[in-house]
């Protein structure tokens, strides 16, 4: 007997239920294409097909596969439906590695804005939506996957993704239908629905419909999934990998790029500064109390950018990846402490002097007086320093002059400085990790003397 | 008359509800404003304003799960001691054999729902931009709410003072050693001395003061108890209800001017 089994009776029969979920929801579907969607005009020489009947036969597999999984009762080792090892190694690859998982994740992101109008589309949804749970159907069937997305903290994580996903899909379709009606001078959507109705009994009754539902949510959810609990605390025993809780997962991440005041402090002081700067640096009176996308680009790109991969995609990464050592492992990968990954980070100083004007690095005497020391140091990491001055003293006013030189006429010295500011800081996180994946570099400014990395 | 009926008139019922029943419009106008409750909301608005997929309906089950969260947390109370000897056996035991245990796992599902919630209320709120003027100070609120949810969760991790709950603080709390100025390891603290003694070391910097000791300890458990039990509710409580009031005082939830 395997002890790491892929498959057992129990998570057959589980699976046997997930599948009949989602065939349930797919005869709903089936039902509401059926009334809405029309025909096709020709299939194979069949006229007046109902567009339905494409979701009908999905629903005939789904009812397959739902009764394959529930009747099974032979050896679970030699049950067919399971995940085949090339798609394992290609998402293994795709996940295991920084770079191509930030890539991918921002050609999705693109993708995502440039798309939105044919993404935002029902059918389109539903389909992702099928896609996603049959994504995770079959991937329970691997242990590891099991491992990971099973542990009980992670569970709401994975129904994080669920919600980000259907608020995002919704808000591109609310915002593009309102983007189409001031585009044909039609009122907006909100704005047909301005009849003032009795709070009671409008809204306090969908109040406590909402309620009863998440208090049954909450008894479901306690009954058949048990809070975490491993063993006594010792202060003696360092698990590996050791995480932060899963919502700061994302600035433990930013720990591989940035020294812990940066990504521990000064950063998250910069997200929450920057979060409650929002109102008064967004000088757009469009978009103010509904859904829309073309009237207010720049702000919506820029915080869906932070909160879609740089947030929640820096958590996903930090929970389901990030294993023993802190190195990456693909989904269905199993967290091998001595997985060895080459760590030869070079700091821009060594750069500098030894590779490039192959000198010895300048070398600080610590005996010596403050500001001696200060002086050896800067002429060690001189270029690092003028760089980073640069980028926070004189990139803005640059920018000014060109590529912001509109926001910088409407908003006004100290408005323009902060929101350039905030953007700068938002960016050295990309900037890093491709410096990092490109050129190995470490810090740009290393002063381990004076704990001040950059 | 009938027993409703009888029971609507008695004078006790009278007492408590000053109102008649809400089957009509000016009823159901004075029950939202004579309710202690109920008078959070206006009396009416707007349809398109309270329609669920424009508001997600994301702030309202953040604050049913933060009454959830209290109301449970205080039943947990009841059972728990925070201290070394307890801790962890108390938890293991609401897990094993006592009656109403599941307490814990609503509490701790509602805690990472509530963290959910409200980032999602706040994508909604940034979506509509529903931040922009007059509502740009409880957008403000809004974040520092934000900031305390996050913290109550993070003091709560603690408490089962399992692997799990002292090696999640121990990464969390070390990057307050690294803090500027603050932090026995941060850049900048060897400034602040006097007479060549550092102010700052690892007994008296930010990492000291968030755990009450060096390290991960008894301090700690006592310091986060009582952070997560009473005083990030009391704060958090004062601003839910600033946030509420200013949301009525700017104009209701936010519709197309």
């Amino acid at each position: 007997m395997h002890s790491h089994p892929d498959l057992t009776h129990g998570v057959i029969h589980g699976l046997g239920w997930l599948y009949s979920l989602l065939l349930l929801a797919n005869v709903g579907w089936t039902l509401r294409s059926y009334k809405r969607d029309g025909e096709f005009e020709s299939v194979l020489g069949f006229q007046h097909i109902p567009k339905a009947t494409v979701w009908a036969f999905y629903s005939a597999f789904l009812l397959l596969l739902a009764v394959t999984h529930l009747t099974s009762s032979s050896d679970p080792s030699q049950f067919l439906i399971r995940l085949p090892d090339w798609f394992k190694t290609i998402v293994d690859y795709i996940f295991s590695d920084a770079r191509i998982y930030f890539g991918l994740s921002m050609v999705a992101f693109v993708a995502m804005l440039w798309k939105r109008d044919y993404l935002s589309t029902d059918t389109v949804g539903w389909v992702i939506f099928n896609m996603a749970c049959l994504f995770l159907a079959i991937s329970l069937t691997d242990y590891d996957f099991r491992q990971i997305v099973g542990k009980p903290d992670n569970v709401p994580i994975v129904g994080m993704l669920f919600l980000v996903g259907y608020f995002t899909w919704l808000y591109f379709k609310k915002a593009g239908d309102n983007d189409r009606r001031i585009a044909e001078g039609r009122p907006l959507a909100e704005k047909e629905l301005k009849d003032e109705v009795l709070v009671w009994p409008d809204l306090v009754y969908s109040e406590m419909v909402c309620m009863l539902l998440l208090s049954a949510l909450l008894i479901v959810w306690g009954v058949l999934l048990q809070a975490p609990l491993e063993e006594p605390g010792s202060a003696v025993k360092t698990p590996n990998p050791s995480k932060a809780p899963w919502y700061f997962l994302g600035l433990q991440e930013m720990l591989v790029y940035f020294d812990p005041w940066l990504a521990g402090i000064v950063l998250p002081l910069m997200i929450m500064q920057g979060l409650m700067a929002i109102p008064y640096i967004d000088f757009n009176k469009k978009g103010n109390g509904y859904y829309c996308y073309n009237d207010r680009k720049f702000s919506v790109i820029t915080f869906l950018l932070g909160f879609l991969p740089l947030w929640v995609g820096m958590i996903v990464l930090g929970t389901f990846v990030r294993g023993p050592n802190w190195n990456m492992f693909g989904l269905y990968e199993f967290w091998d402490v001595h997985k060895l990954e080459v760590l030869n980070n070079v700091n821009l100083s060594e750069y500098f002097w030894v590779r490039w004007l192959g000198m010895p690095l300048p070398s600080v005497n610590s005996a010596a007086p403050f500001w001696e020391q200060a002086l050896q140091i800067f002429k060690r990491e001189g270029l690092g320093i003028l760089l980073t001055l640069g980028y926070l003293m004189i990139l803005p006013h640059l920018m000014a002059l060109t590529v912001l030189r509109k926001f910088y006429i409407r908003m006004g010295v100290i408005r323009y400085m902060v929101l350039a500011n905030l953007i700068l800081f938002m960016a050295l996180l990309p900037i890093k990790m491709v410096l990092r994946w490109a050129f190995s570099l470490k810090y740009i400014v290393a002063i381990p003397e004076w704990f001040f990395n950059i | 008359m009938s027993i409703g009926e009888t029971i609507r008139n008695s004078q006790i019922w009278r007492s408590i509800f000053r109102h008649p029943a809400p089957t009509d419009r000016r009823n159901r106008a004075v029950v939202v404003l004579t309710n202690f409750f109920l008078h959070l909301h206006p009396v009416s608005a707007k349809k398109g304003g309270i329609e669920l997929s424009y508001t997600w309906c994301m702030g309202g089950v953040t604050f049913f799960l933060f009454l959830v969260e209290a109301l449970t947390g205080v039943l947990l109370m009841f059972y728990y001691r925070p201290t070394l000897e307890w801790a962890f056996t108390d938890i293991r035991a609401l897990r094993d054999v006592t009656t109403l245990g599941i307490m814990r796992e609503i509490h701790r599902w509602g805690a990472h729902a509530m963290v959910i919630t409200v980032w999602l209320h706040m994508y909604r709120v940034f979506l509509t931009g529903s931040y922009k003027p007059p509502r740009e100070f409880n957008w403000v609120i809004g974040v520092i709410l934000l900031v305390l949810t996050l913290l109550l969760s993070f003091t709560g991790y603690l408490l089962p003072w399992d692997q799990l709950a002292i090696w999640a603080i121990t990464v969390g709390s070390n990057m307050a050693r690294a803090h500027p100025f603050l932090g026995h390891e941060g850049p900048g603290f060897q400034l602040l001395n006097v007479g060549g003694y550092d102010l700052i070391t690892n007994a008296s910097d930010a990492r000291f003061l968030l755990l009450g000791a060096r390290n991960v300890g008894e301090e700690t458990l006592n310091r986060f108890y009582i952070l997560h039990c009473v005083a990030v509710p009391i704060v958090i409580s004062l601003l839910i209800a600033i946030h509420f009031w200013r949301v009525r005082k700017d104009g209701g939830i936010s519709q197309p001017l």
